[in-house]
C-alpha cells in the first residue's frame, strides 16, 4: 500500500484532574500564590486522568474507519487531537491531505444572521473557501430544502431547518481527510437517511474518512475497517463485521466480566442464528439465553421492538410465568414480522411475583445487542416520507364502474 | 454531480499534499504568518460577521457609533473644560477633546471586544481547528467601523471650525496602527487571561475607566512634568493621544519622546501577548 493519509503513534493525552474543571477565578490562584507561595501546584500523580494511552494506527488514503468505544472511551479526545483542536500530551500524528472535521452540525451559525449568511460563515468556519461555497450554493440549498428562507434570520427557522441546513453546509466540505463525530444522529429519519446517503456518496469519492458513531448499522453500513477505542487505548482493530460483532458481544455481557455468576441476559438470536429477518411475512423465533440465580415464580416476560428514535412499535408481555434456575432459553414465536427494512433495537425485562405495575422485582433487564437487521425487499411507498413502519405487500386494481358513483 | 467530482479528484492529484504534523508541544512563539494568511477568509467573515450583527442588533446602528464620542466630547468640554479650565494649548474644547476620544473609544471598544471574543467564541473553538490568534485579531479591527463613522463626524467639526490639517496629518495612519496594535496587545493578554480565570470580565469595567485617566484623554500630557514624560509614555495611548491631537490639527510640537517610550511599549505588550496567548491557546479548548 502507499503512504498512509493517517498515521498516528503512540499519541497520549492526560489531563490533570482539575484542569477540567470549567475555570477557575484569578482570586483563588492569588490566594493560593500568598498563602503557599512555595509549593508549585497540590496535584500528585494519582489525580491524573489518561484520557488517551499509547494509541497507534495507520490509515490509507480512501479508507472510511468506524471509532466504536463506550461513551468516554477516549473516541472524541482522538477526533479532537487529529483535527488540532487539543494538543496531546505525547506522540505524534501525521496527515496529508487537507483535514476537515465535523464534530458538530451548526458549529458558528449565528441567530440574527440569515440563512446565506449562515452557509458563508459556517462554510468558512469549516474551512471552505467562499469561492468554494459560491460554487457550490445552489447544491447545499437544494441539499437543505430551504430555497424559500435563504433570507429569513436563522432565528425564526425551525430546529429541523437550522438542522438540515447545517448538515448540508457540512456535508459539501471537500477535504482530502475528513473526521466525523456521531452527526448523523440528527434530525428526522428521513434526513438520517439522506446525510449517510451523502456520506457513502462521499465515502465511494475516494477521501478519507474516520467515522465516530453509537449506531452499529451507521457502522455497518459506511466502515470497511473499525478501531475499538476501550479506557482510552485501541482494545481491537480489524475488519467491520468481525469488530463490531466483539465489541456488541462484549458490552453486552456485564455478567461475564463479574465472574459469569450473576442473573444476565447473555445472547440473543433468530432461530439460534443471527439477529437478521430475511422474511417478515413469515414466522419469527426470537431466542433469549438468560442466566437466573433464582428461580422466578409468578413472574413477567416483557419485550419491545424500538426504532431508531426509540419509540415502540411493538411490544409483548407475559405474565404468571415460572421460571427455575440456571441457565434458561425463552423462545418468542410471533407468525410474521412486517417491519420495514432497517435497524432496530429490542429490550427485554423479567420481573419476579408480579409486573412492574403489580409490585414485581426487576430481575433483569437487557437492551439486546446486536441490533436486530431487517433485511427484506422494500415492499412499501418508494418515497421515505411515505413509506412508513411497515412492510407490506399491497396490490391495486384498477375497474371502470359502467355507472356514475 | 458526478462530473464536478472527478474535477476536483484530478484537481487533488495535480494540486501538492499539505502535511499536517500533530505533535505534543511547539514552541514558545509560533505566529505562523504564512498559516494566518491562509486563515485570511476565516478573518474576514469573522469581521463581516460582528459587524452584521452590531449593526442588526442595535436600533440606531451607526448613530451610536456618532453618539457615544459626539456626548462625550460635550460632557468633557463643558466640565472639564468650561468650568475646570483644563489648558487645551489654544484648541476649541470639542476639538480637543473629540480627537482624544477619537482613538480612545476605538481602544476601548476593540480591547474589550477582543477580552471576551475567546469565551464568547468557545463552541467553535472545541469544535474546529483554525490559528486562534485570529478571534482577537478580527475583534480589534471590525471596531474600525465605528471609528470610520465617528471620524466623518470630526471632519465636520473642522470645517466648523475652521481648522485646516497640516502636514503632519499624513502621520495620521501610523498612529492608528498604534492604536490597533495596543487594543491587540492588550486583547491579546486579557482573552487568554479571560479564558482561564473569568473574573477577568468583572475587572475590565475597571480597568478601562483606571485606564482612561491615566491617558491624556480629559487633559493635555503637557501637565505631565517633563521629566517624567517618558515614564507616562510607557503607557501606549498616551502616545497614541497626543499624536492624534497633533496630526490632526497641526498644533503644538510633535510628541518625540512619548512616542518613542509608546511604540517600545506596543513592541513589548504585543510580543509578550502573543507568546502568552500562544502558551494558553493550547489549554483553552480543555478548559472553556
Amino acid at each position: 500500500m502507499s503512504r498512509p493519509a493517517i498515521h498516528v503513534e503512540s499519541l497520549c493525552k492526560r489531563y490533570r484532574v482539575g484542569e477540567r474543571e470549567r475555570y477557575f477565578a484569578l482570586r483563588d490562584v492569588l490566594t493560593r500564590l500568598v498563602t503557599s507561595p512555595f509549593r508549585r501546584s497540590p496535584q500528585g500523580a494519582s489525580d491524573i486522568l489518561w484520557a488517551l494511552r499509547d494509541v497507534s494506527f495507520d490509515v490509507q488514503p480512501g479508507e472510511v474507519v468506524g471509532l466504536i468505544g463506550r461513551n468516554g472511551a477516549g473516541k472524541t479526545t482522538l477526533l479532537k487531537i487529529l483535527s488540532r483542536i487539543t494538543h496531546p500530551s505525547s506522540g505524534f500524528a501525521e496527515l496529508h491531505g487537507r483535514v476537515g472535521s465535523l464534530l458538530e452540525v451548526g458549529t458558528g451559525f449565528h441567530p440574527e444572521l440569515t440563512g446565506r449568511e449562515n452557509m458563508y460563515l459556517s462554510g468558512t468556519i469549516l474551512g471552505m473557501t467562499k469561492r468554494e461555497i459560491d460554487r457550490k450554493f445552489d447544491e447545499i440549498v437544494a441539499f437543505a430544502e430551504i430555497e424559500k428562507f435563504l433570507d429569513t434570520p436563522l432565528k425564526h427557522f425551525s430546529t429541523g431547518m437550522q438542522m438540515r441546513l447545517a448538515f448540508a453546509v457540512a456535508a459539501h466540505l471537500e477535504p482530502e481527510i475528513l473526521f466525523v463525530d456521531e452527526v448523523l444522529a440528527v434530525g428526522d429519519i428521513e434526513f438520517q437517511k439522506k446525510c449517510l446517503g451523502k456520506m457513502q456518496e462521499v465515502s465511494n469519492s475516494g477521501r478519507t474518512i474516520v467515522f465516530v458513531s453509537h449506531q452499529m448499522n451507521q457502522i455497518r453500513r459506511l466502515c470497511g475497517r473499525v478501531l475499538w477505542i476501550d479506557g482510552g487505548q485501541v482494545r481491537e482493530q480489524g475488519p467491520t463485521g468481525e469488530v463490531v460483532a466483539k465489541y456488541e458481544t462484549a458490552s453486552l455481557q456485564p455478567g461475564d466480566a463479574a465472574g459469569g455468576r450473576k442473573t444476565c441476559f447473555r445472547k440473543w438470536s433468530i432461530g439460534g442464528e443471527d439477529c437478521v429477518v430475511r422474511d417478515g411475512l413469515r414466522e419469527v423465533a426470537f431466542h433469549f439465553q438468560l442466566r437466573l440465580n433464582d428461580p422466578v415464580s409468578q413472574g413477567h416476560f416483557g419485550i419491545a421492538i424500538l426504532s431508531d428514535s426509540g419509540s415502540v412499535l411493538a411490544g409483548w408481555g407475559f405474565d404468571n410465568l415460572d421460571i427455575p434456575d440456571g441457565d434458561q432459553e425463552i423462545v418468542l414465536r410471533v407468525p410474521f414480522l412486517p417491519l420495514r427494512p432497517g435497524a432496530y433495537s429490542l429490550t427485554c425485562s423479567v420481573f419476579d411475583r408480579g409486573n412492574n405495575l403489580t409490585g414485581g422485582r426487576l430481575v433483569e433487564q437487557w437492551y439486546a445487542l446486536p441490533t436486530l437487521v431487517v433485511d427484506t425487499p422494500p415492499l412499501s411507498h418508494p418515497q421515505d416520507r411515505w413509506a412508513g413502519v411497515f412492510n407490506i405487500p399491497a396490490e391495486i386494481e384498477v375497474e371502470s364502474l359502467s355507472r356514475r358513483v | 454531480m458526478a462530473a464536478s467530482q472527478t474535477q476536483i479528484a484530478v484537481a487533488g492529484q495535480e494540486r501538492e499534499i499539505p502535511v499536517v504534523r500533530i505533535v505534543a508541544r511547539r514552541g514558545w512563539l509560533a505566529l505562523d504568518l504564512a498559516e494566518l494568511w491562509a486563515y485570511r477568509e476565516l478573518l474576514y467573515f469573522f469581521i463581516w460577521r460582528d459587524i452584521k450583527v452590531r449593526y442588526k442588533q442595535t436600533v440606531i446602528g451607526a448613530a451610536w457609533a456618532i453618539l457615544q464620542p459626539v456626548l462625550t466630547m460635550l460632557v468633557f468640554s463643558l466640565f472639564f473644560g468650561k468650568l475646570a479650565k483644563i489648558p487645551s494649548g489654544g484648541l476649541p474644547y470639542p476639538i480637543f477633546y473629540y480627537c482624544a476620544l477619537l482613538p480612545w473609544m476605538y481602544f476601548a471598544a476593540a480591547m474589550q471586544a477582543a477580552t471576551n471574543v475567546v469565551v464568547e467564541q468557545q463552541r467553535v473553538i472545541t469544535k474546529v481547528y483554525f490559528p486562534r490568534v485570529v478571534l482577537p485579531i478580527s475583534s480589534v479591527l471590525s471596531g474600525l467601523l465605528d471609528f470610520a463613522i465617528s471620524f466623518v463626524v470630526f471632519a465636520a467639526m473642522m470645517a466648523y471650525y475652521r481648522i485646516v490639517p497640516t502636514k503632519a496629518v499624513i502621520w495620521l495612519p501610523a498612529f492608528t496602527l498604534l492604536a490597533i496594535l495596543t487594543a491587540l496587545g492588550v486583547g491579546l493578554w486579557l482573552s487568554a487571561l479571560n479564558a482561564l480565570y473569568r473574573d477577568v470580565r468583572y475587572v475590565l469595567p475597571f480597568l478601562v475607566q483606571f485606564w482612561m485617566f491615566a491617558s491624556p484623554v480629559a487633559y493635555p500630557s503637557s501637565l505631565v512634568p517633563a521629566k517624567w514624560r517618558w515614564f507616562y509614555g510607557l503607557n501606549p495611548m498616551a502616545g497614541v493621544i497626543e499624536g492624534f491631537r497633533w496630526a490632526l490639527t497641526g498644533h503644538g510640537e510633535p510628541p518625540g519622546a512619548l512616542l518613542a517610550a509608546s511604540s517600545a511599549a506596543v513592541g513589548l505588550l504585543v510580543l509578550g501577548g502573543l507568546i502568552y496567548y500562544h502558551a494558553v491557546e493550547g489549554k483553552i479548548a480543555d478548559v472553556v
